[in-house]
């Protein structure tokens, strides 16, 4: 298919064109570059959904592919090579569909340096939308490595007091990983010939001492994305300092390249250290999901509290993906998209408080579901989502990874699910204390009398979400046949790597 | 020698020898430039080098042996010469507003400016031992009194003689290479001496001798570890636009000469002396990329980073005897000199243009506020920063990659660990720039003028166009090194 009329490089290419525009308008004009920013990502979330229209669920392979040579000097073989296919087409969604939201949610939050904050924005998209359909390992390096460059902008510019450190921090810790996971990159290319993924999954045949090594290669970059414990350190720091739409982004699509990372690559490539591997990562994501809890009951930051919720809810991820069984996986994959939805929200709702009362210190708030009905609501909402109230999103997502590591004879052992279970119930925990913290009881501080009421653009950003919540709660069969035949024969290469 | 055999063995080096006459007849025309219309001698160096480096273009692609195997002209020498004379001309364009400012608009700058690149391509294309010592001085002298140009002032003057000093000493060292292998291979010419080697009446004790004093005398001029003491001092002493002509052409010539030496005479001392390069990389990589992170002074800490790009390129030196890698390396070396030498004369555009006329407005304090006084400068320089940190999609991450090829292909899996490493530490100072370019509130004041302008304007542009498109100029860089 040509480069412009297939609709996968269209949509991940399209917000260049928006920057492009923008270069050209005038730094004063901010409405003019806050629509044209905004109609980009809302026309490439309109293109990805003509990507979603045409797209063959039962097909297991990838679709809308782009192959053409690109470096092809002195043996190497590198490839411009883009396609999609179950596993990656709802986290492309994902990206169209979040960003014009977060976008929206800079209307008035950010008012210093319009142009650059939109131009960087729209520069990560392209990023994070490469990394989800790139199918050359160098292509992938390529786009994974330039969204560390507009994030630690967004972080560094326009983020709180410590911004700088925790840009510096974010950059040097998503880097530590790359690197290695590059020299690993190299190595395959290298000894296998090509950097083509699909042709180096056919292709096979790295003995299992050496998939043991490029196994921890490639996880040094993608665990310490997710982030795993105990190499999760940055994430505080990122989305505290962090303005709203960026801990949007980062906790709604950034992480989820991490853990697209591992299914991509690491069950694929290196089936036989995948198997071999899977209890410890259990053993890791377990760790995660008790740790981010409770570390998250003890926060009296909001947003603090939010995001470590983000180590507990991806240890769930984790766990699901290397049950390396159909279920496991599938609610891996859902469970991505649905803490892009939630925590998105949640971070977007102390956003919206944080607006008003320039402090987000749990105990300078309380009763406003007096002052602020509607606000409560949403809120409400998200937070049972979040914690995987049957009926909404989460106990979907989180039900299916449970059922997955129950049973899953490669991390062979029923007690890390059951530790894990117990995880859900500390969600509730801490969940319902932010709410009860914040929502209910007397107005204790005056401040908080005359907070005004989430305004409608505020509910339009909201509304998507919400709707998606319910959606995925009450009928998750389209998500989850999106991806199943591919998660099917990814199965089925990893189980049969290990028979004789 | 007749005059024809005279005529053909001149055309080879055509080239340079226009350069050459053209210079000397500069030292004369300059005479009649007035001196407040020295634009005039920059513009005819300029022309010069314009010359010369069309005639390098158009040169039929095949290799030329001139004067009895003293000069090859091959394609790794005109990749190089290219490179030189492209360098002199952003260097050029550096320089001349710069000299205006700081008062030293003085006609001789630029004669000399073409001696030292004259120096350089005659270094790129010596494949006889004695030619490549006569090309270090050639290269070197200009220079020396390039770096004293700032005289009286004490730091110039301290960075000459520091420069002079040490440098005579590492021509010293290749003097005495050259001398030892002589003593050996009973020939200074590298064809001649893998000869000799090859029908095994050489001793070889003395030639890796010889090959290690070479590769001390070069090693200085490379400012490779431990032998990198003068770089700082001296980047930071000398008029900037020197330093930034410096940083890139003298270290490329400095490898030239390493990369054709080892890889067509000293195929047969790899046994002993590929440690010692493995050794020496390491060092390199390791103490530049740290001590970079204590300088505060942007001068010396673009200089630290000039020592630890040597690390990243020696690299690429450890397996030169490896057959079926070495070809690969010398084209991935001399692609990363190209990637840091566009790098390097953008980042030294962006220091010449924020340093004030006392010299003062050099410390990384100074870049303050850059990002929204001169947003565009200083997206520039945040481009060749992340190119050094080796961030796609820039010209300095595809260098490394190819660097790292090849090392991991000569199965030197712990080196290039080493070199992913340093690479981090160094991301922490390149982003320190960044940081305190877009994050901190100041206000530097900024002298850019067009040249300037444009030489930083191209080399943002093709850090990262080049690096989409990089599979030509590899290819080019692979017409490799011919026996």
């Amino acid at each position: 298919m040509n480069f412009l009329s297939n609709p996968l490089t269209l949509t991940t290419f399209f917000p260049l064109l928006g920057v492009l525009v923008l270069l050209f308008i005038k730094n004063e004009q901010k409405s003019l570059i806050r629509w044209v920013a905004l109609g980009t990502s809302l026309i490439t979330f309109a293109i990805s959904l003509v990507v979603l229209a045409q797209f063959n669920p039962a097909n297991p392979e990838l679709q809308f592919v782009t192959n053409l040579p690109w470096i092809q000097v002195a043996k190497w073989n590198i490839n411009f090579h883009m396609g999609v296919d179950g596993l990656s087409i709802l986290l492309v969604l994902l990206t169209t569909f979040l960003t014009p939201i977060a976008l929206l949610s800079t209307w008035s939050a950010i008012e210093d340096r319009v142009k650059d904050f939109m131009v960087f924005f729209l520069l990560l998209e392209v990023g994070m939308l490469g990394v989800f359909v790139a199918q050359d390992m160098f292509l992938f390096y390529v786009f994974w490595e330039f969204t560390l460059v507009p994030m630690y902008f967004l972080i560094g510019i326009w983020g709180g007091a410590r911004r700088m450190y925790a840009a510096v921090k974010f950059f040097l810790y998503t880097m530590a990983g790359s690197i290695l996971m590059l020299l690993a990159i190299l190595w395959l290319g290298i000894n296998q010939g090509t950097f083509s993924v699909p042709e180096l999954i056919t292709l096979g045949g790295i003995p299992a001492g050496t998939q043991f090594w490029l196994f921890l290669a490639f996880a040094a970059a993608f665990a310490i994305k997710v982030p795993m414990w105990p190499l999760h350190s940055w994430l505080p720091d990122a989305h505290v300092e962090a303005p709203t739409a960026g801990s949007v982004i980062l906790a709604g699509v950034l992480l989820k390249m991490g853990t697209y990372g591992f299914v991509r690559f690491n069950l694929p490539l290196f089936p036989l250290a995948a198997l071999q591997l899977a209890p410890f990562m259990a053993l890791l994501a377990t760790i995660g999901i008790v740790y981010g809890a409770m570390v998250s009951y003890a926060q009296k930051d909001v947003k603090k509290l939010v995001a470590y919720s983000s180590v507990s809810h991806l240890g769930f991820v984790m766990l699901g993906l290397f049950a390396l069984n159909p279920q496991g996986i599938q609610g891996g994959i859902l469970q991505m998209v649905n803490h892009g939805i939630s925590t998105g929200a949640l971070f977007l709702i102390v956003g919206m408080i944080y607006e008003r009362r320039h402090t987000r210190d749990i105990d300078a708030f309380g009763g406003l579901w007096k002052v602020m009905p509607i606000y409560g609501v949403f809120t409400l909402i998200v937070t049972f989502s979040s914690m995987g109230l049957p009926g909404l999103n989460g106990f979907i997502g989180e039900f299916t990874i449970l059922l997955g590591a129950f049973g899953s004879s490669a991390i062979g052992s029923p007690w890390y699910a059951g530790v894990s279970a117990a995880g859900v119930i500390m969600a509730a925990v801490y969940m319902l204390f932010m709410f009860q913290k914040l929502f209910l009881g007397p107005v204790t501080h005056d401040e908080n009398k005359e907070l005004k009421d989430i305004n409608w653009r505020e509910i339009i950003i909201l509304v998507p979400l919400l709707v998606l919540i319910f959606w995925i709660g009450l009928y998750p069969k389209p998500f989850l046949d999106l991806m199943a035949p591919t998660v099917e024969k990814l199965v089925t290469i990893v189980q049969t790597s290990a028979l004789p | 020698m007749s005059l024809s055999d005279l005529w053909t063995n001149a055309q080879g080096i055509l080239p340079l020898i226009v350069l050459m006459a053209w210079a000397c007849a500069l030292l004369i025309i300059d005479l009649f430039i007035p001196n407040d219309r020295k634009g005039w001698t920059a513009a005819l160096a300029a022309a010069g080098l314009l010359v010369s480096l069309g005639l390098v273009v158009t040169q039929p692609a095949e290799t030329v042996r001139s004067f009895n195997g003293m000069m090859t002209v091959d394609g790794f020498a005109r990749f190089l010469h290219v490179l030189f004379l492209i360098s002199g001309l952003a260097g050029l364009a550096l320089a001349y507003n710069y000299l205006n400012r700081s008062g030293l608009q003085r006609g001789e700058y630029y004669t000399l400016f073409i001696f030292s690149i004259g120096g350089m391509m005659a270094m790129a294309m010596a494949s006889d031992l004695i030619m490549v010592f006569l090309s270090l001085e050639w290269l070197s002298i200009p220079l020396y009194v390039l770096a004293g140009f700032a005289r009286p002032k004490l730091d110039s003057e301290e960075s000459a003689l520091k420069y002079f000093l040490l440098g005579a000493y590492a021509g010293g060292f290749v003097l005495y290479g050259t001398a030892l292998t002589y003593g050996a291979a009973k020939s200074t010419q590298l064809a001649e001496i893998l000869a000799a080697v090859k029908g095994g009446d050489v001793n070889l004790g003395m030639l890796s001798f010889g090959a290690a004093m070479i590769l001390i005398g070069l090693g200085f001029k490379v400012s490779a570890v431990p032998f990198h003491m003068w770089t700082p001092d001296v980047y930071q002493g000398a008029p900037t636009s020197v330093t930034g002509f410096m940083a890139v052409t003298a270290k490329a010539a400095g490898f030239a000469a390493l990369l054709r030496i080892f890889v067509l005479a000293f195929p047969a001392v790899a046994p002993k002396i590929a440690v010692v390069l493995w050794v020496l990389a390491a060092l390199t990589m390791l103490l530049g990329n740290l001590v970079a992170i204590a300088q505060s002074n942007i001068k010396r800490m673009l200089a630290y980073s000039s020592i630890a790009h040597a690390g990243y390129i020696l690299m690429a030196l450890v397996p030169y005897a490896l057959k079926q890698v070495s070809a690969d390396s010398v084209a991935s070396a001399i692609f990363y000199l190209l990637a840091y030498g566009v790098t390097t004369l953008g980042a030294w555009g962006v220091v010449i243009a924020v340093e004030k006329t006392d010299g003062t407005g050099v410390n990384l304090q100074d870049y303050a506020g850059l990002g929204r006084k001169n947003p565009l400068l200083a997206a520039a320089m945040t481009i060749f920063m992340l190119s050094f940190a080796g961030v796609p999609p820039t010209l300095g991450f595809v260098g490394k990659l190819f660097l790292f090829r090849t090392v991991i292909e000569a199965g030197e899996i712990s080196l290039a660990i080493i070199g992913v490493l340093t690479s981090l530490i160094s991301a922490y100072y390149y982003l320190r720039v960044i940081v305190i370019m877009y994050m901190q509130p100041g206000e530097p004041e900024t002298n850019s003028d067009f040249w300037l302008n444009l030489v930083v304007g191209v080399s943002a542009v093709s850090v990262v166009l080049l690096s989409l498109f990089s599979s030509p100029i590899f290819q080019w860089a692979s017409t490799a090194l011919v026996q």
